[in-house]
């Protein structure tokens, strides 16, 4: 990246280039994002651009790996995916700082991917081996390196959007420039814990970003049961600016939280940022999504992140085949190395329910990707 | 040393927590500029600032969580819930957040959640509940309900320095009955019984304001030595203490302020019948709350809660068996 961290903007100045419109669907877009008009897109270089596209193409490919494990039953328990929502959660995680923590949500692979988690203790921890995440302890997507400041989320909805705000509260208070993320779906915008975040993270004025990812999907319910109001209009209800974005266009999403970064470290508090975006496979494998319109499914599989990100790519000459046979090397290796680690020993099942030594504060975060330091 | 109120040695745990340990900081309602509900807080707001004395909005799941998040990034989080019934409105961000997250992905939270809990005063069924078994059932957290202001700041202190989540059960109905010879400045109280009085026929087991309850019951029997065992700790539960106590006293006694089913009180019986059975020359009494909601009308609320009669009563019963 071009440009280091606090290039501050004024507190709540509201991101120009940021059209309203967005907010209903992509269709309904009226202004051009800045790489569909041509022009280079402020702080990405083109290794940046790159890094991007290569994120997203991981993303996919471990799971795509995993769907497999999974039907070979080497996979324990369920198997959910984020096919379709790449872009939302590579373009906002990679508009953190290396000591901003996130907190994804079950289709954020890529966010965990951009903080530095490495494919193969991704793939272990799918296949429930210590030399994963968690310890084989969580579910196969609720995992996160909290030495790398990323904290794995919980099945209760948006139960991380109040421990994002507490995060914060402390960056304020130590006057550290940092902020938090948290991922959410558009399900978890009618829970209870979302209202008392947006609430007291707006009172307290907190260095908090929230990304909603709206899906069109709470499992098999449609937005239009979910709420009648768009949810990031009841930002402005808050007291915190709300912004919409395309969350199919990486570079874009990218680009909002990267301003609502800027915003929360100036002190202008925390933003909503509603990503519009498509589950394009079921809740889990378990689920045939049948209530989705195939209509709706197709309209968006026109509009694949990964496949939009390439052809921006290979307009600027980047060789992307290329590209996309080292993330396959890289997943296969990840694989063999995965499946070679030893399953947990049973004894371990009731250790570490309690912290018996210091108690160590999550990561500063190692990711050297990051131009933001 | 100092005489203070139980209330008073809780309020000065906290005063001396931030002085030593810029980490530590207080959330919950009403408790900057009101100085809380039950003044617990009263001055520290002047004393430390509103960066580290926060006044929250109702929001008991955002008070937790806002705690927990603070936390697993290096703070040291004192919450309060204004009555320990609206902890339930917090039970999510406590159980599924807090309790787990070390278990699950290594990371400590250390957070203290203060619970003004107990009846006694017409409080009605929202001022006056017990929820500690809740918390009890649930893997990864510490609750201690400490009886006198001794115990209360010095557990509160050790809460505080604990690398995990501890519920901190203080009674509303001891705040300003009970005082105490209190030190000055830092000490710890260890999540261990205490024996209050000796006694070798008979032991009765309690725990919080039923301690003070039991003692004034055990003094009306001059003529039986009764032991009184305070728990402090309910998690991690002192079993060796209780186990020692059954095998010089053979005839127990257990007394919850809390509902019967599943109470503190029930667990207590259940190490003590899988692991005491032989040293037992009587049955196990338990004498708790019925599985009520506790009314609010005196004459009532004082038919539900245990009283010092109903105390003495199974404790003749039992010495006489």
């Amino acid at each position: 990246m071009r440009v280091a961290s606090n290039q501050a903007a004024p507190p709540n100045q509201p991101a120009e280039s940021l059209s309203k419109d967005r907010r209903r669907s992509p269709a309904a877009r009226s202004e051009p994002l800045a790489a569909e008009r041509g022009a280079e897109p402020p702080y990405l270089d083109r290794d940046d651009r790159v890094a991007l596209f290569r994120f997203m193409v991981l993303h996919r490919a471990i799971e795509e790996r995993g769907v497999s494990l999974y039907k070979q039953g080497k996979v324990p328990g369920s198997f959910y995916d984020g096919r379709g929502q790449e872009a939302t959660c590579v373009g906002a995680a990679f508009a953190l700082g290396p000591a901003d923590p996130v907190c994804p949500l079950i289709r954020d692979l890529g966010a965990h991917l951009v903080k530095g988690t490495s494919p193969r203790a991704v793939l272990a921890h799918y296949l429930g081996r210590p030399g994963g995440v968690s310890a084989a302890r969580e579910g196969n997507v609720h995992f996160g390196d909290a030495t790398l400041g990323v904290l794995g989320m919980v099945s209760m909805l948006p139960d991380m959007m109040p421990v994002a705000v507490g995060m914060a509260m402390a960056f304020k208070l130590r006057r550290e420039a940092r902020c938090s993320l948290a991922l959410f779906g558009d399900g978890a915008t009618s829970v209870g814990d979302w209202h008392e975040a947006m609430n007291f993270a707006a009172v307290q004025r907190v260095p908090a970003i929230f990304v909603l990812e709206h899906n069109g999907y709470a499992y098999s319910t449609p937005s239009s049961r979910q709420f009648v109001v768009d949810p990031v209009e009841r930002a402005a209800a808050y007291g915190m600016l709300g912004v919409s974005v395309d969350g199919n266009d990486v570079e874009a999403v990218f680009d909002v939280v990267r301003q609502a970064r800027e915003r929360a470290l100036a002190g202008g508090g925390p933003t909503l940022i509603a990503a519009h975006t498509m589950r394009m496979h079921g809740h889990g494998l378990h689920d045939d999504a049948s209530y989705v319109p195939a209509e709706q499914l197709a309209e968006w599989a026109a509009r694949d992140p990964i496949a939009l990100q390439r052809a921006r790519l290979v307009a600027l000459g980047v060789d992307v085949e290329t590209i996309s046979a080292s993330v396959t090397a890289e997943v296969d290796q990840a694989t063999t190395e995965a499946l070679a680690m030893p399953l947990p020993d049973p004894a371990t099942a009731t250790t570490g329910v309690f912290c018996d030594g210091e108690a160590i504060p999550m990561g500063l975060g190692l990711a050297p990707w990051s131009g933001f330091r | 040393m100092a005489q203070l109120s139980y209330l008073e040695a809780i309020s000065d745990a906290l005063r001396v927590a931030m002085g030593e340990d810029e980490r530590v900081i207080l959330l919950g309602e009403d408790i900057g500029v009101h100085g809380g509900a039950f003044k617990v807080t009263d001055g520290l707001l002047a004393e430390f600032g509103a960066d580290r004395v926060i006044d929250t909005p109702i929001c008991e799941e955002a008070i937790v969580g806002g705690a927990v998040g603070a936390a697993i990034v290096g703070m040291r989080p004192v919450c309060e819930m204004q009555f320990a019934d609206f902890v339930a409105c917090a039970f999510d961000q406590i159980v599924n957040v807090a309790g787990k997250l070390h278990y699950r992905l290594g990371v400590a939270v250390p957070i203290v959640v203060r619970l003004p809990s107990g009846g006694g005063f017409s409080g009605g069924p929202y001022h006056s509940q017990n929820p500690e078994a809740w918390f009890l059932h649930s893997p990864g957290l510490k609750v201690l309900a400490p009886s006198s202001a001794e115990d209360a700041k010095g557990l509160l202190l050790a809460a505080i320095a604990d690398p995990n989540p501890v519920l901190f059960l203080e009674h509303k109905n001891l705040y300003r009955r009970v005082r105490g010879e209190v030190a000055e400045g830092s000490y710890e109280t260890p999540f261990t019984a205490r024996t209050v009085r000796d006694g070798d026929d008979l032991v009765v087991i309690a725990y919080g304001a039923m301690v003070h309850t039991a003692l004034e019951a055990i003094e009306q029997l001059p003529d039986a030595s009764i032991r009184l065992l305070d728990l402090r700790s309910l998690a991690p539960l002192d079993e060796d203490a209780i186990l020692a106590a059954v095998r010089d006293c053979s005839k127990v006694v257990v007394v919850d302020e809390a509902n019967y089913t599943c109470a503190m009180g029930a667990q207590v019986s259940s190490v003590i019948a899988e692991r005491a059975f032989e040293w037992l020359e009587g049955p196990i009494v338990r004498v708790a709350a019925p599985d009520v909601p506790i009314p609010f009308a005196p004459a009532l609320e004082s038919a539900v809660l245990p009283s010092v009669e109903r105390i003495r009563a199974a404790c003749d019963e039992l010495l006489a068996y």
